[in-house]
């Protein structure tokens, strides 16, 4: 793990790389994490790879209801050669959930940017096959969101089936 | 032809099938012999009740697992719990060789227009048996992902549990015995369109058509 001044260091040499793309740093129990703007994601990725954080580990969404700008996305990088790890995030509202893809660049990313946009609705763009991943592909909503109900339907029995829903009719 | 059900209606009736089974077997045996041997031996009975006696006691389920509740299914062919002894030992891989479909597990909605293509296919008469919390309720997964098998297909007997013990399902599956040997025509069936065999054939068109072998009706293809 890159301590609380390496991360600041590592943070410098990539703000003056992509002026702009830093947004914020965080060092929290250990782990080190960069903020950055989300239309310099791919060029922040590519910084670190040259940095020797050569390994996309995993993608991750999240949905920060209720705060704005509420969806998140996680990369997790690993640099195996001195077993450091980083965070890269970054933050899009909900209205506007465009994320440039770096499956062009890290192929793993393919799969968990589909897996993303199933579960949080984030859209990446320049994705080679943007589809659902896990659901059904005329399913409506992005059910990992917080405002998504979590049951909502009704479970049929003998005592409500006079109430519940005539699908069989 | 419509076959009618004789009652019996007393004990008396019942001597009089017994007296006329004897007149059948006169010459190879007679007086008291055959007195003796036909209180023993001979039964009389309906062809419905002799044919439901033995659907009850051969139905072969489907090897169909889900989920974690398959690893208790698999459990009660084992020699343990043994269900060979109740003529369920015989798990088919083909729909059109199984009676009976054990829903082991929670059925997502990917899921769903699978297994009701496989109940589709199997041939009459055909039973289903949901286990678990799961395929009954959604469980523990009640979430966005997970549907009650109530939703899509006629279920004859639940079994709760999470998973249902080897015992339970043992259970369910004397329960749905039973059911078979007394109460044959289960006409709640048909409001669940779950009556008959039925095929996807293939055709030309956008969407494929589905053919009920058992009304002869042509059906939009059920993907749900």
């Amino acid at each position: 793990m890159p301590d609380a001044t390496g991360l600041e260091l590592l943070a410098r040499d990539l703000g003056e790389r992509t002026p702009g793309s830093i947004l914020d740093t965080e060092h929290f129990r250990g782990k080190g994490a960069v903020e950055v703007a989300p239309a310099t994601i791919v060029e922040t990725l590519l910084a670190l790879r040259e940095a020797g954080f050569t390994a996309l580990m995993s993608v991750h969404g999240v949905d920060y209801y209720p705060d704005e700008p509420r969806l998140g996305v996680h990369y997790e990088l690993l640099d195996m050669s001195k077993l450091d790890r980083v965070t890269v995030r970054l933050r899009v509202p909900t209205g506007a959930p465009h994320v440039p893809s770096v499956t062009p660049d890290w192929p793993t990313a393919n799969h968990q940017e589909r897996e993303v946009y199933d579960m949080f609705g984030v859209v990446f763009d320049g994705h080679p096959d943007m589809r659902r991943i896990l659901m059904p592909e005329d399913y409506e909503g992005h059910p990992q969101r917080r405002d998504f109900p979590i049951g909502g339907e009704p479970i049929l029995f003998t005592h409500n089936e006079a109430t519940g829903p005539r699908w069989f009719e | 032809m419509e076959v009618v059900r004789q009652k019996i209606e007393t004990p008396e009736d019942f001597r009089a099938r017994q007296l006329r089974a004897r007149d059948m077997l006169r010459g190879d045996l007679e007086g008291q012999d055959l007195e003796q041997y036909v209180q023993e031996r001979v039964l009389t009975t309906t062809l419905d009740k002799a044919v439901d006696w033995a659907r009850g006691n051969s139905l072969f389920p489907l090897t169909f697992g889900l989920a974690c509740c398959a690893i208790e299914m698999m459990s009660i062919v084992g020699a343990r719990l043994d269900i060979a002894r109740f003529g369920f030992e015989a798990f088919r891989a083909s729909p059109r060789q199984a009676d009976l479909m054990i829903l082991s597990g929670r059925v997502s909605i990917k899921m769903a227009p699978v297994v009701r293509r496989v109940y589709d296919q199997m041939l009459e008469p055909k039973f289903a048996i949901a286990m678990g919390a799961c395929s009954s309720s959604m469980g523990v997964f009640n979430n966005y992902a997970i549907v009650p098998a109530d939703k899509f297909m006629p279920v004859d007997v639940h079994v709760p549990g999470c998973p249902p013990r080897p015992e339970a399902l043992m259970h369910g599956i004397i329960k749905l015995r039973a059911m078979v040997q007394e109460d044959p025509s289960m006409g709640w069936r048909r409001r669940y369109g779950g009556v008959g065999t039925e095929e996807v054939v293939p055709t030309a068109g956008e969407h494929a058509t589905g053919e009920n072998v058992f009304t002869g009706a042509g059906t939009e293809a059920s993907d749900a």
